[in-house]
Parts: structure tokens; C-alpha cells; sequence
């Protein structure tokens, strides 16, 4: 391997004609990666992609595909290095999907477009990989969307790209099919030591399935690095500019923002039990105390996010003095208390004085 | 392609082949004069045989059902490509205005030419009806450019056929000459009136176009995908649509030259062809198209001639009447889709 990336820009400008989207873009991927683009919505993550296999032309700079510019490849070397899965649906009329997959032999065939046995032996390697070979006789407008996802992307393959473009390719499909999708991604990207890059806007996918993550903002490229570096520390609310609610970056959990207030109800919490409560007082609207919570609590995250106020302990301590008394003030003030835990344990016993008061000044909800 | 479209398509050559034979036989035994299959055999292939039967059917019928051929041929070809360079399934010379255009400069070559005593060569025709025809592709192609609705690109072209219909109407109407009859009929549409030397221009022309238009047949199918796939693959895009709207207007524009304008085939025979080769393959399409749009018109053409014989009927309400039906069964069906 050389040091030389596979792909890498220099200083690239990408835009519609005079309208310059993205200015000095400067990534890079080695083969056997995963770059997921990510960014709010209009801030160019299309223009980039199509940028990076020429279907725009770059405004200024220059993408660098195997060690030559973008600009030196004729229509034909191109596309035996580069395929891609759009964000457009085709719609062909009559065509299978072993026809479709055929197509990615496109580059490879002459000047009638017959397969030879080695395209046909490619088609079907294609399709056996994403395991789309029970599908090769369907009707591809007749497909479901996960199924059609799966045969574009074994077009994609036959098509025998060291650079695999996608836009999108997760965005229509339900959960099962997201990860299959992703699954099988990561597999054939490692396998075939293929360049990947994608967009992407479920940000916890991203995270998990990405090598790198390129995030884009105001015309720029606002950060580069692992999703380590990139989903941690607040960044991903500050990049979407989340105003109303929250991101947590570790578990790629979205909240609503808390209802603010003085609270009405107080939550005895812990290890979970707790979530499906703050969640439904917050669909209602109905501001809310929680604690006595360890901050490592499995659901002191979501408390954090939806309660107008939590009272909490240090994390790996059992709960102390000066908590259970700040709560016993907040529960007081409550017109009603709930507590979803089975029972305690050592680390939380106090809280059990919680529950105590609350059923002595009968605000227990039971 | 495995063995069993191999052997699906063979079986529907087979039939379109059979379809032909069939037609190019009755169509040449049957017309106006009752000639019997004998005589007719004899003025084709022998030395001697009546005169009159002879040149009936060598100067008349011949070159007639070869037209029909031939044209209907390049029509539902040219219908094919439009087809799939709009990604619709309802475009075609006729429906996007591209016959009428043909229609109208033809008009005004074959005035002019006429009122300054010169004879019209069949190059002429082809040069003015392609002119024609590139004058509204240029139009639709702006449209298309502009709205991106398949309905309103259609309406379009029905609004320059209206147009071009009625101003060659017009100069019809006024044109004063001794062989306004012919042009009257021509702007028609019909098959009689081309003489051998049209016969050998057309099919010399369609052949050329033809050739081309197979060797279009790849970057049509990368196309079918659309034009971002297609240009993934490494279509050269640019070049691609360009050599298929000159070719497409090559073929109508040929046909409207020597026929004058024919509806419906170019819409009606490439929706026949695939559903019954149950493809939409260019490779397999464009001699499909060709041979299925043949059988078409001679079919039509024999039902012009001998429905109400010795009247004729224009070809192109026969087409209509066989055509429409086609149509609007799948427009029809892919509205339930």
C-alpha cells in the first residue's frame, strides 16, 4: 500500500454551474473503508457525491481517483472504477433484475453490449454476494424497496468499482433492511477492498457502520475525522443547530425538549425502569422531578434530556445524605409521586425513604 | 439472456416473420383490378404474362407494399427511440408533432417547387422533412427542458401538430395548382403515389438509419435506467442524445417525406412488441419494432385499399383506428399499476 489515498481531493470547489455549493474539500479513503458524508439537509451532500464521480464537473480543485485526476479518465475508464447507487428510483419498463445487475457490465462489453461468459459469471458473483439470486428472474419495478436496493447495489458491484458512490441508499428502507443493507456493505467493502463513500441521514448508522465521517456546513467541510471524534462532545447538536430537544451522540438518541416548570410529578426511578415514564409525562406535557439517579444510571441520559429537574449522585456511589434530601424537598412540592421500581438494592436503599414520604403524605400513584 | 428468453424471442421472430410473408403475399394478390395468383405469380418472377397485369403489379402493388414495409418499419422505430429518450411510453413522431412538422416544410418545398416548374427529387423531400422535424424536436426538446411532466411535454406536442396540420391545411387550400389532388392526398397520409425510385431513396435511408440505431442499442439500455445511471456506466451522454434524436428524426422524417404523416404506429407497434417479446432490450426491440411496425402498415394498408374499394381510405385513420385502441388499453393498464 502505498501513502497515497485511494481517493483524495485537493482544494475542491463543488456547485451548479456559477453556484458554488461546497468550497475546499479535502478528504481522503483508502480502499477497504467506509466514508459516510453526513450534514443538514441542503448543505451539498449530493453535489459532493456527484462531484466525486463526475457527474458535476469540479469547479475548481481536483478529485483524485487511484493517483489521476478525475479529469483524465475517458467516460469508459471511469466507470470501471467508479459505480454508484443514487438517490433517483429507475423505473425501466420489462427489465429483470438479472437485466438490471447486467447493466453494471456496461464498461466491459463491446460495441452490442453482449455479455460474454465472464460478465455473465460477474453478474451472477454480483448477486450471489448480496444475495439477491432468488430475485433474478423478478420483474424489478415489482420489487419492495429493501429488494430493490439490494439488486442496484449488485448492478453497483458488477460494475467491478474500486469507488462505490451511494446517495442515500438507507433512506426508504424499514430498520431489518437498514441493517442488512449496511451488513452486507461493510462485508463486500472489506472483502473486495473496495472505496466507499455514502450519505447518510440516520446519524446512529453512520456512526457505527463508517470508517470515517465528513460533516458538511455553510459551504465547507465543517469537520473530517473517526465517528469517535465526530460523535462526541455536543458536536452533532451543534452541527444540525438542534434548538428544540437533543442528540445524544453515544447511543444516537433523539429527545424532545423537556417541559419546563416547576415540577408536578416526582419519579423514583432506575436502572430503565423510569424511561417509559418520563416519556409519557412528556408527551402530556406535564413538568417532572427525577432521582435520586446515579449518573450512570441506565436512564439518567433520558432523564437528563426530559425532566425539568433530576437530582442525582455521583456516578458509582450509593445514594447519599444530601441528595435524598435535596429530593425530599422536590417530592414534597409534587402533587403526585410514581415509582416504577420493583424494589431496591444497596446502592439506591435511601430512595426507598422516598417512597415512604410520599405514601405517608398519600401522593403515591399506584 | 437464458435459454428461455432465447427461445421466447426466436418463437416471436418466428411469428412477426410468418405475420409478413403472410401480408407482403395478400397484399400483393389483392386490389382494385382482380388479378389471379397465377398471372400475378407470372408478372414477378417470369418474362412474359398480360402487360397490364404485369405492370400493375410490378409498378404498383411492388413498390406500394415495399413502402408499407419499409416506413411502418422506420416509424415504430423512431417511436421506440423517442420512447425511451422521454422515458414515455406515449411519445412518438405523430403524438410529439414531429410528423406534422415533416408535414408542413414538405408542403412548402413541394409548393414552391411547383409554382417555379421544378421537379422534386425524393432527397429533397427527406432534406425538407427532416428540417421539419427538427424544427419541433427543438421545440419539444426546450418544453422537455422547462417541465419535467410527461403529460404536459405530450400536450405539447399535439398543440405543434395542431398548429403545423392547420398552416398546412391552409396552404393546401391556397395552393393553385393541377396536382393539389396528390399533395392534397400525401398530406393525407397514404402509401400510393411512391414509384421505385422513392422505394430505393427510402429504403436506402432507413437502412443507413437502421445500422445506426443498432448500434445505439447499448447506451439505449444503459438509458432505460435513466440518464444518471446511464452516465455512471460511461454513456457519453451528451453524444448519445444527440445521435438518437437526430436518428429518430431521420426515420419519422423519412416516412412523412414519401407517406406523408402516419399516427399512432410509432406509439401502438413498439407497446404490441413488448409485450409480446415481453422485453424492453433495444437490441431485441429495434428489429421488432421494424419488422412488427412493417406487418402493421401493410395490414393497415390492405384495409385502406380494399375496405371500401375502389375508394380509398387515408392510412393514416386506419392506423388511427387500429392504433388508438392499443393506446389507450395501456395507458389504461398502468393506470391500474
Amino acid at each position: 500500500m502505498s501513502d497515497v489515498p485511494f481517493l483524495h481531493t485537493d482544494e475542491l470547489s463543488a456547485g451548479y454551474g456559477a453556484t458554488v455549493v461546497l468550497d475546499g474539500v479535502e478528504v481522503a479513503l483508502s480502499p477497504g473503508e467506509i466514508l459516510t458524508v453526513i450534514a443538514p439537509n441542503g448543505m451539498g451532500k449530493s453535489t459532493l457525491l456527484k462531484t466525486l464521480i463526475r457527474q458535476l464537473p469540479a469547479l475548481s480543485g481536483a478529485v483524485y481517483l487511484d493517483g489521476l485526476s478525475l479529469t483524465s479518465y475517458t467516460e469508459r475508464e471511469l466507470a470501471k472504477k467508479s459505480a454508484a447507487v443514487l438517490t433517483g428510483r429507475p423505473e425501466p419498463e420489462k427489465m429483470t433484475c438479472e437485466e438490471v445487475v447486467s447493466a453494471g457490465r456496461y464498461p466491459y462489453t463491446g460495441r452490442l453490449g453482449i455479455l460474454s461468459a465472464a460478465d455473465i459469471q460477474a453478474v451472477e458473483e454480483a448477486m450471489e454476494l448480496v444475495h439477491v439470486l432468488p430475485l433474478r428472474e423478478r420483474d424489478f419495478n415489482r420489487l419492495s424497496d429493501g429488494q430493490r436496493q439490494r439488486v442496484l447495489l449488485a448492478r453497483a458491484i458488477a460494475q467491478n468499482p474500486k469507488l462505490l458512490v451511494m446517495d442515500e441508499p438507507t433512506s426508504f428502507l424499514d430498520i431489518r433492511h437498514k441493517l442488512e443493507f449496511l451488513h452486507l456493505l461493510k462485508n463486500l467493502v472489506r472483502e473486495k477492498q473496495i472505496a466507499a463513500v455514502l450519505s447518510m441521514h440516520e446519524l446512529d448508522l453512520a456512526q457505527k457502520f463508517s470508517d470515517t465521517v465528513l460533516c458538511l456546513r455553510d459551504g465547507h467541510v465543517d469537520r473530517f475525522g473517526t465517528p469517535e471524534e465526530i460523535f462526541s462532545g455536543g458536536y452533532i447538536e451543534q452541527l444540525f443547530q438542534v434548538e428544540y430537544g437533543s442528540y445524544d451522540g453515544r447511543f444516537g438518541s433523539l429527545e424532545p425538549p423537556h417541559i419546563s416548570g416547576s415540577p408536578q410529578v416526582f419519579v423514583i426511578g432506575g436502572g430503565g425502569t423510569g424511561i417509559p415514564v418520563y416519556r409519557a409525562l412528556n408527551r402530556k406535557g406535564i413538568p417532572f422531578a427525577a432521582g435520586v439517579l446515579q449518573e450512570n444510571d441506565l436512564e439518567y441520559p433520558v432523564a437528563a434530556a426530559l425532566a425539568s429537574v433530576v437530582v442525582s449522585e455521583h456516578a458509582f456511589e450509593p445514594v447519599g445524605e444530601e441528595a435524598v434530601e435535596k429530593a425530599k424537598a422536590i417530592l414534597l412540592a409534587c402533587r403526585e409521586v410514581i415509582c416504577p421500581l420493583p424494589g431496591f438494592g444497596s446502592d439506591n436503599r435511601r430512595n426507598e425513604e422516598l417512597l415512604i414520604l410520599a405514601r405517608e403524605n398519600n401522593l403515591l400513584k399506584t | 439472456m437464458n435459454p428461455s428468453q432465447r427461445k421466447h424471442y426466436t418463437a416471436c421472430f418466428a411469428f412477426l416473420l410468418l405475420l409478413l410473408v403472410l401480408f407482403l403475399a395478400v397484399n400483393l394478390l389483392t386490389g382494385s383490378t382482380a388479378i389471379p395468383p397465377r398471372e400475378v405469380f407470372r408478372a414477378l418472377f417470369g418474362a412474359g404474362g398480360a402487360d397490364t397485369a404485369r405492370s400493375i403489379v410490378r409498378n404498383i402493388r411492388l413498390p406500394r407494399l415495399l413502402s408499407a414495409l419499409i416506413l411502418g418499419g422506420a416509424l415504430s422505430v423512431a417511436g421506440f427511440q423517442l420512447q425511451t429518450f422521454f422515458a414515455n411510453p406515449i411519445a412518438g413522431p405523430f403524438v410529439l408533432g414531429i410528423s406534422s412538422g415533416s408535414k408542413l416544410v414538405v408542403a412548402l418545398v413541394m409548393i414552391a417547387c411547383l409554382r417555379f416548374g421544378m421537379a422534386v427529387s425524393s432527397g429533397m423531400l427527406i432534406a425538407a422533412a427532416f428540417l421539419g422535424a427538427m424544427l419541433c424536436m427543438g421545440i419539444i426538446l426546450l418544453a422537455a427542458g422547462r417541465v419535467r411532466n410527461m403529460a404536459v411535454l405530450i400536450v405539447c406536442g399535439v398543440m405543434i401538430g395542431y398548429i403545423c396540420t392547420a398552416v398546412t391545411d391552409i396552404l393546401v387550400t391556397f395552393a393553385d395548382d393541377s396536382n393539389i389532388v396528390n399533395l392534397h392526398n400525401w398530406s393525407m397520409g397514404s402509401f400510393s403515389g411512391i414509384g421505385w425510385s422513392g422505394v430505393r431513396t427510402a429504403s436506402v435511408t432507413v437502412a443507413f438509419a437502421m445500422a445506426c440505431a443498432v448500434f445505439l442499442a447499448k447506451p439505449m439500455g444503459a438509458y432505460q435506467l435513466g440518464e444518471d445511471y446511464a452516465r455512471s456506466m460511461g454513456v457519453e451522454i451528451r453524444r448519445f442524445r444527440i445521435s438518437l434524436i437526430l436518428l429518430s428524426s431521420l426515420l419519422s422524417a423519412c416516412v412523412t417525406a414519401f407517406s406523408g404523416p402516419i399516427s399512432f404506429v410509432g406509439v401502438a407497434v413498439p407497446h404490441l412488441m413488448k409485450n409480446l417479446f415481453r422485453t424492453a432490450k433495444p437490441l431485441i426491440m429495434i428489429p421488432a419494432c421494424f419488422l412488427g411496425g412493417g406487418v402493421f402498415c401493410l395490414f393497415c394498408d390492405l384495409v385502406a385499399r380494399t375496405l371500401f374499394a375502389p375508394a380509398e381510405l387515408s392510412i393514416s385513420s386506419v392506423t388511427a383506428v387500429f392504433g388508438v385502441p392499443v393506446v389507450l388499453s395501456m395507458l389504461l393498464s398502468r393506470k391500474r399499476r
